[in-house]
């Protein structure tokens, strides 16, 4: 058993490798499909963190300020990402509402709270009570957060009204073009190295 | 003879949660690190995937003909399709925009429809046509697949923003419900399909190609 862990395989055809240690910029490719079989990792668990920390800060403006407000003789309105779920939810539609919610604003809530938790502890180099269950949620919670998706649908929506009436981008749109980003770097597949880390 | 060894031939199997190589000598049922269920190849993963692909081909009608929003504008209302909102940025000249839309909306998915029924076919018919070149159209398929959401996304910021009543509003219809769920499904199809299948009829031919470690430098 303890041999295994320096052994990594392919998850694209099943071929075996031995890790090696990559510097900066490098990633191991397999030889047989060419598939990414490891990259550099550059951040330190203390690095993460403090992202992580202010992906949630971000997350919080995203979601508490309005992505953007229009106006239209003289009317104004405005819209948080919460309003356009709950825009979603009437009628027979009710559905995609909650694909929505989930996707724009639940995962990523939840993969920023796991994060925040499993590194919180992993700087004393310990794991975190509920580390495993944890570890394995944020790779459940991976393809299903869409932010990114949802900044360029918000940037797609700036356009669509900007022909009938005058809209203006809200601190919420900022606040997800940086915390898409953010969570790109933070929750992708190199938390994994915690497992060997730990 | 260049060719790695495999895990079935080392008595392996990778942990798709956390990536151990786990000893699969004693069959265990889960990774002895982090508990997920080990299995060398995904369960019925050709089933599924069909499965999965067959009803969002069948969402995938509806999803463009049944009208994705109603826009009514000083009294006077209309449905728009996904493809009439591209054409309309394309009237408008927003050229730009329109083909964003497009690409999001209805040539993603298409590709994938395409894409994972290939897959499909040729491992069922244990192919050994372009075997490099399938497994990286799988991993295509996979980091294209959510851009599709897209569409739901604007039309749900869209329907919360204008809401004035008489002078104009936008609610989302149908369409959206089922244009949500053709992404949902051809994603987890994506996700059921197990890519090693593709490689796992006659290993004897050994691939020729010998990069290793490639640097690549962004």
């Amino acid at each position: 058993m303890a041999t295994t862990d320096q052994l990594i395989i392919c998850e694209h055809c099943d071929c075996v490798y031995e890790k090696v240690t990559l510097a900066k910029h490098q990633k191991a490719l397999c030889t047989c499909c060419g598939g990414v079989l490891q990259r550099h990792n550059s951040l330190s668990v203390q690095q993460r963190l403090a992202l992580s920390i202010t992906a949630t800060v971000l997350w919080i403006f995203a979601n508490f300020y309005p992505v953007m407000s229009i106006s239209m003789k003289g009317l104004k309105n405005s819209a948080t990402l919460w309003d356009s779920v709950v825009a979603l939810s009437q009628g027979p539609i009710t559905f995609i509402a909650l694909v929505a919610a989930i996707s724009i604003i639940i995962a990523p809530m939840f993969q920023l709270l796991l994060l925040i938790w499993v590194l919180g502890f992993a700087l004393t180099s310990q794991r975190s009570p509920g580390f495993k269950v944890c570890m394995r949620w944020l790779e459940t919670l991976r393809p299903w957060s869409m932010l990114e998706v949802c900044l360029l649908g918000a940037m797609v929506a700036v356009f669509k009204l900007a022909g009938l009436l005058d809209v203006i981008p809200g601190i919420g749109l900022f606040a997800l073009a940086v915390l898409s980003l953010l969570l790109i770097r933070i929750a992708g597949r190199d938390v994994r190295e915690l497992w060997d880390t730990l | 003879m260049n060719r790695p060894p495999l895990a079935s031939e080392l008595n392996l199997c990778l942990c798709h949660s956390c990536g151990l190589a786990c000893d699969i000598t004693d069959n265990p049922h889960e990774c002895p690190r982090c508990g997920a269920p080990l299995h060398a190849r995904k369960t019925n993963s050709l089933t599924r995937t069909w499965a999965y692909l067959l009803t969002s081909l069948v969402f995938y009608i509806p999803a463009n003909l049944l009208p994705v929003m109603n826009t009514s504008l000083f009294g006077s209302g209309s449905d728009s399709t996904i493809m009439s909102g591209v054409l309309e940025f394309w009237q408008h000249g927003a050229w730009d925009i329109a083909l964003i839309i497009f690409i999001a909306s209805i040539a993603v998915p298409g590709i994938k429809f395409v894409a994972i029924s290939l897959l499909l076919i040729t491992v069922q018919r244990g192919s050994l046509w372009a075997r490099k070149e399938r497994s990286k159209l799988y991993r295509f398929v996979e980091l294209i697949g959510y851009w599709s959401m897209l569409d739901v996304i604007v039309v749900a910021l869209v329907a919360a923003l204008v809401k004035f009543q008489a002078l104009g509003d936008i609610q989302p219809r149908l369409g959206i419900l089922f244009f949500g769920l053709v992404v949902v499904f051809t994603m987890l199809s994506a996700m059921s399909f197990d890519p090693r299948l593709i490689w796992d009829n006659q290993r004897e031919k050994p691939p020729n190609e010998e990069v290793m470690d490639e640097v690549a430098s962004h």
